[in-house]
C-alpha cells in the first residue's frame, strides 16, 4: 500500500471516529436544552433526572468530540500539508472563524453547563446550556462551509496554483452548504432521536424503568417521525444540488457508466471496476432518471465522461444503498413505534420490537457514515473538486511511519468505541439514584448564587 | 504593499505566540496535575481531577488556536514543521486523547476499571508533556537533527514535564486543602531543583547549538536589553523556593507559587520570542515568506479583533464561577 493510500487512510479513520461525536452532541444540545426548560416550566422531576441522565451521555460524547478534533487540526498539516499551501487562504480563514466562534464558545460554557448547577443562578445555567448547544451548532455550519466549498468551489482565484478569495461571502454561502448543512443537522438530529429512543427501550427491556424512561422515549419517537420525512425531502433536494454539480457522483451513487435515458433505480448489483459495468444488477425500470430528472426519459451522464477524474464506484454505490435503506428502517421504526405506543400503551410494547429499537441506537452513526463516505469518496480524485487532486497535496511522510501511526489511532479508537458504548450500557442500566433523583424542588428562575 | 499588509504576519505570529503561551500555562497546570496523581491516594486523585474538570475543554482549546494560526497564517511553513515532528505530533495527540476521555471514563466505569483510567490520565499527561516538550526542543533548534539536537530536545522534554508539575502543583496549592495541599507542596519542592536545572541547561545549551541565538543574546547592545529576562526569573525562582518554606503559601499566599510560576514561564517566552524573532522556522523561514495572502489575514484579522476579548471575557467568567477551593463535582 502507497503512502497516499495509508494517509487517506489515516484522515479517514480520525474523521470518521470524530463525525460520530460531533452528530450526537449538536443535537443533544437542544434536547439537553428542552429538557432543562421543560423541568423549568412544569416542575415535573422526571425531565431533570432525564437531563442528568442525557448530560453524562453529553459530556462523555463531548469529550471525544474534543480530543478527536484536535487531532483532526494537526492531521490537516501532517497528512495533506499541500492542501494548506495551495487553498490555505480560503481554507484556513474558515477553520479560523470555527475556533474563534464555535469551538472556544462550546468548550468555554461546557464547564458551566456540566458542573455550574447551584454556583449560578439557574438563568446563567440556562444560558450556558445555550450557548454549548449554540456553539455545537456554529462550528457545524463552519466546518460544512469549508467541507461544502471543497466540493462545489466558488468565489475564489487561482494564481500560480494558489486559491485567493475574490468574495468571502461567495466562499462561504457556495452552492451545496445550504443542502449539506441542513442534511447534517437533520441528521444529528436523527441520530440523537435514535439514541434516545433506542437507550429507553433497552431500560423497559432490563426492567429499568425509571421515571423519565417513557417520556423520552416519546421524545426520541416523535423527534424521529418528525425529522424523517424532512431528511427524505433535503437528501432528494441536496442529491438534485449534487447532480447539478457533481455529476460523476451521482453516476458513481447510481452506477450509471454510460449515458443514458430512462436509466433504472439499481436495487442490487455489483458495480465491476475492470470492465466498466454492473454485474447482477436488478433495478426498477426508469426509476433513477425520474428521481434525478423528475422526468421518465430523464439522461443521466454516465461515467465513461468522466474517465480518469470520476471516483471509485463500489464505495458510492454501496454506500449510498446502506444510507437510504437505514433512513427507511428510521421511518418504518419512528411512525410504526409512534402507532404502537399510543395503541398499547409504554409499558405493554411488544419485546421484539423494543430490541429492534435499541439495535437502532446507533442506527444514526451508520447512516451518517455511510452518507459521508458517499459525499467524500465521491469528491475523489480531487480535493478541491476539479481543480486541485488530493495525489498533488499528500504529505512525503514515509508510508511506514504513517502506517504505525495509523495502527496507533485505530486500536485506540476501536478501545475507546468500546469503551463507549459500555458505559452507555452501564449508565442505561444504573438506578437513578446513582445520577441524583433526589433533589426535585423546582428552583425559581433566578435562585442559587455564586458560590 | 499597505503598512498593515506589511504588519499582518508579525500580528499572527503574535497572535500564535500568545496562543501557545496561554495554551502552556492553562493546559500546563492540568498535564501537571495529571503528572501528580502519580501515588497519590484514590480520594485525592478524585479531588486533583475535580479541581480541573471544568477547565480542561477551554484550556485545550487554545492549542488548536495556536496550530490552527500556523496552519492559517503560514500555510507555506506548517507542512515542514509539522512534518519534521510527525511522530511526536503523534504521540503528543494520543497522550491528550487518552487523558481527555480519562476525565469521563474514569468516574463513569464499573468500578474495578478505575485504576486502569487513573492509569491511562497519568499516562496520557505524561506522554503530552514529553512530546510538547521534545517539540519545543527540536523547533527552538530550527528541527536539525544529529545526536546533540536530540539530546537538547530530550533535556527540554523532562524540564517541561517538571515545570509543568510545579504549575500543577502550585495550581493544587490554591484549590485544595488539608492533607492534599500539604502533598502539593511536597511535590511543588520536589519538582523545583528540576525545573531550575532544565532552565539552566536550555539557558546554556541554546546558544550553544544554535548559532543564530548565540549572535542575537551575546551581541551588545541587545546583551544589555536582555539581561533583565534571566534576572528576573531567577529571582522569581528563589522567591518562589523561599516561599515553599513558609506555612503561608498554605493559606493566605497560596495562590503565590501558582503566580511566579507563571511569571517564569512568561519570561522564559519573552526570551524565546527575542531569540527567535522573527522567524516561523529558525535561519529557514521568516514570517513574511510563510505568510498567506493579505487578504486573507484581513478577513481573519476581523475575527479575531472581536472574538479574542470575548473569548478572554467568558474563560474569565468560567474561572470566576469556579473560585476558590474545589469541591466535588457533580453532574448536573
Amino acid at each position: 500500500m502507497d503512502a497516499l493510500m495509508l494517509a487517506r487512510l489515516q484522515f479517514a479513520a480520525n474523521i470518521s471516529f470524530h463525525i460520530l461525536f460531533p452528530t450526537i452532541t449538536i443535537a443533544l444540545g437542544w434536547v439537553l436544552l428542552f429538557m432543562r426548560w421543560r423541568w423549568l416550566r412544569s416542575g415535573q422531576a422526571h425531565w431533570l433526572t432525564a437531563y442528568r441522565f442525557w448530560t453524562k451521555v453529553f459530556a462523555l460524547s463531548f469529550a471525544l468530540g474534543v480530543v478527536s478534533g484536535i487531532t483532526m487540526s494537526f492531521q490537516f498539516g501532517t497528512n495533506w500539508p499541500g492542501f494548506m499551501e495551495r487553498a490555505g487562504n480560503i481554507a484556513g480563514p474558515l477553520l479560523g472563524y470555527e475556533v474563534l466562534t464555535a469551538f472556544f464558545l462550546e468548550a468555554g460554557f461546557l464547564g458551566v453547563m456540566l458542573f455550574g448547577q447551584g454556583r449560578v443562578s439557574e438563568r446563567v445555567h440556562l444560558w450556558a446550556t445555550f450557548l454549548v448547544a449554540f456553539g455545537t451548532t456554529l462550528s457545524a455550519f463552519w466546518i460544512l462551509s469549508l467541507n461544502s466549498w471543497m466540493q462545489t468551489p466558488q468565489g475564489h482565484e487561482i494564481i500560480n496554483g494558489e486559491f485567493h478569495a475574490l468574495s468571502w461571502w461567495a466562499v462561504i454561502f457556495n452552492p451545496s452548504l445550504p443542502y449539506r448543512l441542513t442534511h447534517k443537522l437533520l441528521a444529528s438530529g436523527l441520530t440523537v432521536a435514535f439514541f434516545l429512543a433506542g437507550v429507553s427501550a433497552w431500560q423497559l427491556l432490563k426492567g429499568q424503568v425509571q421515571a423519565h424512561t417513557v417520556p423520552v422515549l416519546r421524545l426520541g419517537l416523535v423527534l424521529a417521525a418528525a425529522l424523517i420525512p424532512l431528511q427524505i425531502l433535503v437528501g432528494d433536494l441536496h442529491g438534485l444540488n449534487t447532480l447539478k454539480h457533481q455529476p460523476a457522483k451521482v453516476a458513481a451513487m447510481e452506477g450509471v457508466w454510460q449515458t443514458e435515458r430512462g436509466a433504472p433505480l439499481l436495487l442490487f448489483a455489483v458495480p465491476n471496476e475492470a470492465e466498466r459495468r454492473n454485474d447482477h444488477a436488478l433495478g426498477i425500470p426508469k426509476l433513477a432518471s425520474l428521481i434525478l430528472t423528475h422526468e421518465a426519459e430523464g439522461e443521466i451522464r454516465g461515467l465513461d465522461e468522466f474517465r480518469g477524474a470520476h471516483p471509485p464506484v463500489a464505495p458510492l454505490f454501496y454506500g449510498f444503498r446502506l444510507m437510504v435503506g437505514l433512513g427507511m428502517l428510521m421511518l418504518v421504526f419512528s411512525w410504526g413505534g409512534l402507532w404502537l405506543l399510543r395503541r398499547r400503551g409504554a409499558l405493554a410494547l411488544p419485546r421484539p420490537w423494543l430490541w429492534g429499537l435499541a439495535l437502532m441506537s446507533f442506527s444514526g452513526w451508520g447512516a451518517t457514515l455511510a452518507g459521508w463516505y458517499v459525499t467524500e469518496i465521491g469528491r475523489q480524485p480531487f480535493i478541491v473538486y476539479g481543480l486541485l487532486r488530493t495525489a498533488e497535496v499528500a504529505s512525503t511522510t514515509p508510508g511506514s511511519t504513517i502506517a504505525a501511526s495509523l495502527a496507533g489511532y485505530l486500536s485506540l479508537y476501536l478501545a475507546l468505541l468500546l469503551a463507549y458504548v459500555a458505559v452507555v450500557k452501564r449508565l442505561a442500566e444504573q438506578p437513578a439514584a446513582e445520577y441524583g433523583s433526589t433533589a426535585v424542588a423546582r428552583p425559581a428562575l433566578n435562585a442559587g448564587s455564586h458560590a | 504593499m499597505t503598512n498593515l499588509d506589511h504588519a499582518m504576519p508579525l500580528i499572527f505570529l503574535g497572535l500564535m505566540g500568545l496562543a501557545m503561551l496561554i495554551y502552556v500555562v492553562l493546559d500546563g497546570y492540568d498535564l501537571g496535575v495529571g503528572l501528580l496523581m502519580v501515588g497519590a491516594s484514590d480520594a485525592h486523585k478524585d479531588r486533583m481531577v475535580a479541581s480541573i474538570g471544568p477547565f480542561w475543554d477551554a484550556n485545550e482549546t487554545w492549542l488548536v488556536l495556536g496550530v490552527g494560526t500556523l496552519l492559517i497564517a503560514f500555510p507555506k511553513a506548517q507542512g515542514l514543521i509539522l512534518n519534521a515532528l510527525y511522530l511526536p505530533v503523534c504521540l503528543m495527540l494520543l497522550g491528550l486523547i487518552l487523558r481527555g476521555v480519562a476525565f469521563d471514563f474514569r468516574v463513569k466505569v464499573d468500578a474495578q476499571w478505575k485504576p486502569l483510567w487513573n492509569r491511562a490520565f497519568m499516562a496520557g499527561s505524561l506522554l503530552a508533556a514529553l512530546a510538547q516538550g521534545w517539540m519545543l526542543g527540536r523547533y527552538i533548534t530550527g528541527l536539525q537533527s544529529g545526536w546533540a539536537f536530540d539530546l537538547f530536545a530530550a533535556a527540554i522534554a523532562l524540564a517541561l514535564a517538571a515545570a509543568y508539575a510545579l504549575l500543577g502543583a502550585g495550581w493544587l496549592l490554591m484549590k485544595t486543602e488539608g492533607a492534599l495541599q500539604r502533598l502539593a507542596l511536597a511535590r511543588a519542592k520536589q519538582a523545583w531543583p528540576a525545573v531550575v536545572l532544565g532552565l539552566a541547561l536550555i539557558s546554556v545549551a541554546t546558544p550553544w547549538v544554535s548559532p543564530t541565538v548565540r549572535e542575537r543574546w551575546f551581541k551588545m547592545p541587545g546583551l544589555i536589553a536582555l539581561m533583565p529576562i534571566p534576572l528576573m526569573c531567577g529571582l522569581a525562582l528563589l522567591v518562589l523556593r523561599a516561599q515553599l518554606n513558609s506555612s503561608r503559601v498554605l493559606g493566605k499566599l497560596c495562590w503565590l507559587p501558582f503566580a511566579l510560576t507563571v511569571a517564569v514561564m512568561v519570561l522564559g517566552f519573552f526570551g524565546l520570542a527575542y531569540s527567535l524573532y522573527p522567524y516561523v522556522m529558525v535561519d529557514r523561514m521568516t514570517a513574511w515568506e510563510a505568510a498567506a495572502a493579505p487578504a486573507s489575514l484581513r478577513f481573519i484579522l476581523v475575527g479575531c479583533a472581536i472574538s479574542v476579548p470575548v473569548i478572554l471575557a467568558y474563560t474569565a467568567f468560567a474561572y470566576r464561577v469556579f473560585w476558590g477551593k474545589a469541591g466535588e463535582l457533580h453532574y448536573g
